[in-house]
């Protein structure tokens, strides 16, 4: 017979793996969610308050420090998304596969 | 039972359909006849009608499989991560972004890219802290996400209020600009491009729902990208895909840069950030607008609900951040090209205007205003055909990013209000859905006729609105109810409310809006700051932190202990509404 539902969500809380899971998925998150916020605030205040950091030119023709930079603060947001999917949908969704089993047999 | 309805709903579809499409077909008619050949884009009007007719195909097959309450609402969960992926970019990138954005490249270089970044940043954070918790505890609004343990009457009244007040702040924007614009590209008459796009944007909605939603949506996120793409190409190829060329020759055009008939004595004025941020304070108010204003955009955060896990979820973001992106960086190629290609051409320049010593003309001279430098740019890349392509494809970007926002707007009204306030749970299905499709009609009626009534008004500052109560009340509530033990139903609705209102007020107040919207004297605003965020969302925070903390009600002790099921189901999935195999 399959447990209640009550039954199944106890058996998850109790679980170790389960305070494993949240404790490294949810550390994962927070780390990622901050350097996104200085990545992209650090570009903001740079350009509040050093304008002319970013107008020098890259290496003496018209191409500027600013738009490599500006492009680096584009592709970061896509490697950071990249790095939490790729950890979440491999190692994360197994544990929790593995817990929501057990909690259910 | 439910099957009949949907039966009849076919046969009203035609009913429907039909005469939107002949009066589409009859009013671009009248116009080629009155404004004679000179204003008007056979070419673009020619492929809007194809596009026309090929999303009404698909709403029409939509709506055959748009049975159930879950199918209306979220395409029954069956929508892939990538599909997902394709259309919150279709949601997202709008016609302002794709000319907007280029048209401040053009007239002023590197601003138009820290623009963009700010439209962008907010992706990460979504996928972070939101988009599978939300997946896992939410059926068709991020509402049902609030109000999971909380008291659903007080926080979907809230979450209805923040969405509806976001939702129409967007449309009516994307309204005026829709018929701005249509009247430019195919020389429309501005209610008329009005109406058109009110009524296509209430078929997809009201007879294909989020299905026919969803393809629209993926379709123009094909057709941008790849004209976008196409644009950029042929910019790039002109300089041998050099871009320190193409700079160079722009920095060698380009007025800004220009002095005492020096070219290029200035060139750090469009190659480094310009006038756009000021002082830090500003700065920082508005990256936080638009970072987490795009984590609150119902008509966003309801995409999740089409997939079917939350792995699907994740995978929707990255692929929507990766296709987001890489448009952004479209954007910029572009507005460059359109300084490099077009400046140095009467052609696409009021008649009258004077070029200066080195024969550029100033970019706010441009026919239509700086705007319009992507679409000349099209002529000057692609001649007259690939230039009705890319005007096609705005006016088919509008459609697809209005539809979404009416979806949203209709289910907050039936799903959250309707159902849950009004019935209490007790409404059926059908007349859930019923109500859905009706408010589409309403919504719809009234962005139509407030779309007509704003022509003349500046609307710019609606959309900066619509980012700041999305980030200073939904934003808050969901993530706090979410990821805060302590959250009460009485902190939630008090500190979002507040935010909500403080953002506004704030808003209304500033020089954006006071001043330039309303024509107050300069320096009458009371907040001399262009983004409320930074106080608002501190406001909206703190509120619900302290209420929370100081609620002693029965309810609070109800919400409190209802936190750890949630917490279990949002980590884990157990229990959340999963795909219906079709």
């Amino acid at each position: 017979m399959q447990p209640t539902n009550d039954v199944v969500l106890d058996r998850v809380r109790t679980d170790p793996q389960f305070k494993e899971l949240v404790e490294r998925r949810s550390s994962l998150g927070w780390i990622l969610s901050v350097i996104m916020l200085v990545i992209y605030f650090g570009f903001i205040l740079m350009i509040a308050y050093d304008k002319d950091l970013l107008a020098r030119s890259l290496s003496g023709g018209a191409t500027t420090i600013g738009i490599p930079i500006g492009l680096g603060v584009i592709l970061s947001a896509f490697a950071l998304t990249a790095i939490y999917v790729w950890r979440a949908n491999s190692v994360f969704d197994d544990l929790t596969h593995r817990i929501v089993e057990r909690a259910k047999q | 039972m439910i099957h009949t309805t949907f039966r009849h709903a076919r046969t009203a579809f035609l009913a429907a359909a039909l005469p939107a499409v002949l009066t589409t077909t009859a009013a671009l008619a009248d116009t080629a006849q009155v404004e004679g050949k000179a204003d008007v884009n056979m070419s673009a009007i020619v492929m809007f009608l194809i596009f026309v007719l090929a999303t009404l195909g698909i709403t029409k097959w939509a709506a055959s499989r748009t049975k159930s309450a879950a199918d209306f609402y979220a395409a029954g969960g069956g929508i892939t991560g990538f599909q997902n992926g394709l259309a919150i970019a279709g949601d997202y990138m709008s016609a302002a972004s794709f000319l907007g954005i280029s048209g401040l490249v053009f007239a002023n270089g590197y601003d138009g890219l820290i623009y963009s970044v700010g439209f962008l940043v907010g992706w990460p954070i979504i996928l972070f802290l939101i988009a599978e918790r939300l997946r896992n505890l939410g059926k068709f609004t991020f509402a049902d996400v609030a109000a999971f343990r909380l008291d659903p009457t007080p926080i979907r009244l809230l979450s209805a209020l923040g969405t509806l007040v976001v939702v129409s702040l967007y449309l009516i924007a994307q309204m005026v600009g829709a018929g701005q614009l249509i009247q430019l590209l195919f020389g429309l008459e501005y209610w008329h491009a009005v109406v058109i796009v009110g009524a296509l944007m209430i078929i997809y909605v009201a007879f294909g729902g989020m299905v026919a939603t969803t393809w629209v949506q993926i379709i123009k996120a094909c057709l941008l990208l790849g004209g976008a793409t196409f644009m950029a190409i042929m910019v790039l190829a002109h300089f041998g895909f050099s871009p320190e060329a193409m700079f160079q020759k722009a920095v060698e055009l380009h007025p800004k840069t220009v002095a005492d008939g020096k070219a290029g004595a200035n060139p750090s004025a469009i190659m480094g950030p310009g006038t756009f941020v000021t002082d830090p304070i500003s700065a920082i108010s508005l990256g936080l607008a638009l970072m987490f204003g795009t984590a609150g955009l119902p008509h966003i955060l309801m995409r999740f609900f089409t997939v079917a896990d939350a792995k699907a979820a994740r995978k929707s973001v990255l692929y929507a951040t990766g296709f987001i992106g890489y448009f952004y960086i479209l954007t910029f190629v572009i507005g460059f090209g359109a300084i490099t290609f077009l400046l140095q051409n009467p052609e696409f320049f009021k008649p009258g205007v004077t070029a200066a010593a080195n024969g550029s003309y100033l970019p706010a001279d441009m026919l239509g205003g700086n705007n319009m430098s992507a679409v000349h740019l099209s002529k000057a890349v692609g001649g007259d055909l690939f230039y009705g392509f890319i005007s096609a494809v705005a006016f088919a970007t509008i459609l697809a990013v209005v539809s979404g926002l009416t979806l949203s707007g209709a289910s907050a009204v039936s799903h959250d209000l309707y159902a849950s306030v009004i019935a209490k749970g007790k409404a059926s299905e059908e007349t859930e859905v019923r109500i859905s499709k009706l408010s589409a009609l309403v919504i719809g009626v009234i962005a139509v006729c407030l779309g007509i009534l704003f022509e003349k008004i500046n609307v710019a500052f609606m959309v900066g609105l619509a980012f700041a109560v999305a980030a200073s009340c939904n934003f808050p509530v969901l993530l706090m109810s979410t990821l805060w033990k302590g959250t009460t139903t009485l902190g939630a609705f008090v500190g979002g409310l507040l935010g909500l209102i403080t953002a506004t007020v704030m808003l209304v107040l500033s020089p954006g809006v006071w001043e330039a919207a309303l024509g107050h004297p300069k320096g009458s605003a009371l907040f001399q700051i262009s983004n409320p965020a930074l106080f608002s969302m501190s406001i909206a925070f703190g509120g619900i932190w302290l209420v929370s903390l100081l609620d002693r009600s029965a309810r609070a002790a109800k919400d409190r202990a209802g936190y750890e099921a949630q917490f279990i189901r949002s980590e884990t999935g157990i229990g959340a509404t999963g795909a219906v195999a079709h």
